[in-house]
């Protein structure tokens, strides 16, 4: 929404949305170039700095919210999701953010992730992925490979790991996208893909941690490995990767098939098009994940995965206050006070 | 209200006057017994006695049927002067079934009136009941010194409704407006209030409710024209202060208190909360008012249910979350990130037995200490408690005041007994509600522009900064603030200098709450009982009857126990003994003698059920004797 007044206004920069706060993230930590991601893109959005909200909830990238100049809450572990459901509802203009690592997201606050993608407040998720505790120095997380060895599991860890984009599908996100903090660009793309969708926009970024998981995603974002690992979905456009482009999926039935366009015979136009609203091909890009299908090696995909338009909770709930007031009006306090049966003492 | 009597043709029932009477309504859980209560209360309300009532029902939603585990009772203690406490002891017992006599009978009055339901004395339900084979107390002798009348109350409902055209199954259900019908006979009341109800319940199925009202005068008739009741009582209106009343549950008066807050203050009221037994009616009525600015939000658990409210607070509306033991146990670490952002929230613990699942459907004090004390750190927080049905309406009224004028979660504590139990309140109208102050910072309050989120007041308060003002950016959140700034810091001098504020912070209410006085007795003397909740009503009696024994005794009550009223101490000062009577092991008594280093004696209860007023007199007496 753009008003006579905002046009007035100078636009931000970045540095506008730099808080006084000494940032204070380990050398060479992806939260940096997050952060400097997110700085970069505000000011495209048109938003007054006054009306976002910063909720985070407790890990190393829940400090994310003292380093933006907006408003914010560094809350508990776990719950920033919670406490940004109460913040949509009271005001509905916020433009509210959370952030959160794996284990504050997946684990502790698992329960309200799920049951945010479910209600579908308009407000942007943004999960760092490190696959590891890092603030508690090093642990594995709901997102560690199984077998991880981590510091707490000297032997390996003995659990599978979520997959975040089928918990988020299977929980009934609105939006769901991949992307990670050495792919400035995407990752740009992404946040402004998610500030546009109207609905929770839950974004997995991939996030290294130098110190305890170094390089656990390099091989998405260095040059000789990056074509064959990582697949980058533009909707409306074919699955294509490879060194030379040159290898495409294909959906036989449900089951999806690599193929290798040099040789097969057939061309990028015959490969799946990415759509993005399409919900059961969601679930089988979600799935890659797992190298779960015969012949394995699929890349991992990045981009928006799905995404759907549906009513929004606050929508729902003010909507129908306004429908309540409109067919019955608004009590009197008085005769709230006083009920339908009363008597009089004289 | 003027009462002449009764001249109905076919009565010839002696009526009597009687000042107050208890009965009470017993049977199965799906015998309707709560409802069956609360049509008796309301029309006895509506005719102006003045009562308290105390439904006492099993946690499962249908227990077994026919044994005592599923007995389900609703009593009420109504009379023509004040009524404190649903009785002791009961007048009248209406025994649905085999299991409800062996239940109730104990506390019958000896002379008592007992209305049976025969069908439900067959040898399957005595057996169910856990009488030996062979044994009916009807007819054993055992009831020899209560007068009992014995009524096939499931035959008469069957005969009357034989051509209603409903379903066995629904004709039976009608029993219940039966025995209505045949007490209000018998207690010369009204049955246009319940025929009222009966029609809008039953709107959109009018033969059922046709059929209810036929039962319903069936019981009366019954009453009216056979001759096996020889006795009716009569209780007159109540001369009770003058004004205009309405019969209230303390968990309504909460509901209405909170949406009178918002009102008042013309904030938008946010309830995050889960369901949990007892405090779910709050939830429910105020879904209800969402067309007063309110907003309830069920979440998905008791930790995003108060998270939920902390986010509305922040955001500049009023912050509320309900609950009960076991969720107040989850919500602590919140509660604790809320006292650290120092922003207005309103806690309210309906408490019931406990420790863990406990005795959900059964009253207790038992969540005083974990009130004041549950947090990790130095977290201390107003605690305030209401002590009758319709005390919930100023207390939790005054529990949103101290937590927006204060800027911080206060713990206000309810409990079972007062939740689910009624009186009649002579309810205040909108314009004589106190103001609470509310005010929002616009501009930044720090020397040279700058904003300084932890500036406090001479009441040591922050101010309240709504996200959305033009220029007041900042961060706040669960690390120690740098006093002042509020920018995280870890310095040593800080940490301590931040907690002595917080501690401060909530002292200082003290000067905004008034100085507590004497509640039954003289200001000093022998023997004070210090209450604190739902015991309010049956220390009062207690204390009352001993008064008129001629015992000196006096009664002090609390509604603030975090902080306590400035003059407690003094007060206390001024009596040689101090009995405090708790549904607990003594958890007042602890803060009283911490504070105070006086020897208090404690009374003990923690059966899930509240004091009688027999039991706190014998202790009284006990300690003046």
């Amino acid at each position: 929404m753009t008003t006579a007044a905002d046009q007035s206004m100078p636009k931000l920069t970045a540095k506008d949305f730099a808080s006084t706060q000494e940032v204070k993230w380990c050398p060479g930590c992806g939260d940096y170039s997050i952060l400097k991601q997110v700085q970069t893109v505000f000011p495209d959005l048109g938003i007054p700095k006054e009306d976002i909200v910063f909720i985070s909830g407790i890990g190393c990238a829940a400090r994310f919210t003292y380093y933006m100049d907006t408003y914010g809450m560094h809350s508990i572990h776990g719950r920033a999701a919670a406490i940004a459901s109460g913040v949509k509802i009271s005001n509905p203009e916020l433009s509210v953010w959370l952030v959160s690592g794996d284990g504050d997201a997946f684990s502790i606050g698992g329960n309200h992730f799920i049951h945010l993608m479910r209600k579908n407040f308009d407000m942007n998720y943004l999960v760092f992925n490190n696959q590891i505790y890092g603030l508690t120095k090093g642990q594995y997380s709901p997102t560690s490979e199984k077998g991880k060895v981590a510091k707490s599991t000297p032997f390996g860890s003995v659990e599978e790991p979520f997959n975040p984009t089928e918990l988020a599908l299977g929980a009934k996100s609105s939006f769901v996208a991949r992307t990670m903090d050495r792919d400035p660009k995407h990752l740009q793309a992404m946040l402004k893909r998610a500030h546009e969708h109207k609905g929770t926009s839950f974004v997995e970024i991939y996030q290294n941690c130098a110190v305890f998981n170094d390089g656990a995603f390099f091989s998405f974002s260095d040059k000789e490995t990056k074509k064959e690992t990582a697949i980058f979905l533009e909707h409306g456009k074919p699955l294509i990767f490879g060194d030379n482009n040159d290898k495409g999926i294909r959906l036989d039935g449900l089951k999806p098939v690599i193929v290798d366009l040099n040789t097969s015979g057939l061309s990028a136009n015959d490969m799946w098009i990415h759509d993005e609203k399409d919900k059961t091909k969601a679930h089988i890009i979600g799935s890659f994940f797992d190298s779960a299908f015969e012949g394995g090696h699929f890349p991992r995909p990045f981009g928006v995965i799905y995404t759907e338009d549906r009513p929004t909770f606050e929508d729902g709930l003010h909507n129908q206050i306004q429908e309540l007031i409109a067919r019955k009006g608004k009590p009197a306090l008085d005769k709230i006070l006083s009920g339908d049966k009363t008597w009089t003492i004289l | 209200m003027e009462q002449t009597l009764d001249n109905k043709v076919g009565s010839n029932a002696q009526l009597i006057d009687a000042e107050s009477i208890v009965i009470r309504f017993s049977g199965d859980s799906g015998d309707g017994m709560q409802l069956t209560g609360m049509q008796f209360t309301d029309t006895a309300a509506l005719l102006g006695n003045d009562l308290a009532t105390f439904p006492d029902y099993p946690a499962e939603i249908r227990a077994p049927v026919g044994t005592t585990a599923g007995v389900s009772g609703f009593q009420v203690h109504f009379g023509s002067r004040e009524i404190y406490t649903p009785g002791d002891q009961f007048d009248v017992l209406v025994a649905m079934n085999s299991a409800a006599l062996k239940v109730d009978l104990p506390r019958l009055k000896k002379g008592g009136v007992i209305i049976t339901n025969i069908a439900g004395f067959d040898k399957k339900n005595l057996n169910l009941a856990g009488y030996p084979d062979g044994v009916n107390p009807l007819n054993d002798g055992s009831l020899e010194n209560y007068i009992v009348h014995k009524l096939d109350v499931t035959k008469l409902t069957k005969e009357c409704l034989s051509d209603s055209g409903l379903g066995m199954k629904e004709i039976e259900r009608s029993k219940n407006m039966f025995v209505l019908g045949l007490l209000f006979w018998m207690f010369d009341e009204t049955m246009e209030y319940t025929i009222t109800f009966i029609n809008e319940k039953f709107g959109k199925k009018p033969e059922i409710a046709a059929a209810n009202i036929k039962a319903l005068k069936a019981g009366w008739n019954f009453g009216d024209h056979t001759e096996i009741f020889t006795t009716r009582y009569k209780v007159s209106a109540a001369s009770l202060p003058k004004g205009e009343y309405r019969n209230i549950t303390g968990n309504h008066a909460t509901a209405i208190g909170l949406v009178a807050a918002s009102e008042m203050t013309q904030l938008p009221l946010f309830l995050g909360s889960y369901p949990i037994t007892p405090a779910s009616d709050i939830l429910h009525d105020l879904s209800k008012y969402k067309t007063s600015n309110v907003r309830t939000f069920q979440a998905e658990d008791e930790i995003a249910a108060i998270c939920g409210a902390i986010g509305a607070s922040y955001t500049g509306s009023l912050g509320v979350t309900t609950t009960s033991g076991p969720g107040m146990a989850l919500k602590t670490e919140a509660i604790g990130l809320a006292t650290m952002l120092e922003i207005p929230l309103v806690i309210i613990d309906v408490q019931r037995g406990g420790p863990s699942t406990g005795l959900p459907t059964k009253t207790e004090q038992s969540d005083l200490l974990m009130a004041m004390y549950s947090r990790h750190g130095e977290s201390p927080l107003p605690v305030i408690a209401a002590s009758s049905p319709s005390d919930c309406f100023q207390t939790v009224y005054e529990a949103c005041r101290i937590a927006i004028e204060h800027m911080t979660p206060v713990i206000f504590l309810s409990d079972g007994y007062i939740a689910n139990g009624s009186e009649p309140w002579r309810f205040p109208v909108a314009a004589d509600l106190p103001k609470i102050n509310v005010s929002f910072l616009t501009e930044a309050n720090g020397p040279d522009g700058s904003l300084l989120p932890y500036k406090r007041n001479d009441l040591l308060v922050r101010p309240w900064i709504k996200p959305g003002t033009e220029g007041l950016m900042h961060r706040i959140g669960g690390l120690e603030k740098q006093n002042e700034t509020g920018n995280v810091s870890y310095d040593a001098k800080n940490h301590e200098i931040m907690t002595h504020l917080r501690a401060e912070k909530v002292e200082k209410i003290a000067e905004t709450i008034p100085p507590i006085t004497v509640d039954s007795g003289k200001d000093s003397g022998k023997l004070l009982v210090l209450g604190w909740g739902s015991t309010a009503g049956a220390i009062k009696t207690a204390v009352r009857e001993c008064i008129g024994l001629g015992y000196d005794v006096s009664h002090v009550h609390l509604r603030h126990i975090n902080p306590f009223p400035k003059n407690l101490g003094e007060v206390l000062g001024k009596f040689d003994t101090v009995l405090i009577p708790e549904m607990n092991t003594g958890q007042l008594l602890k803060l009283i003698r911490a504070k105070y280093l006086i020897p208090a004696i404690g009374l003990s209860k923690v059966q899930g059920q509240p004091y009688t007023t027999i039991e706190l007199k014998e202790k009284i007496l006990e300690i003046l004797k």
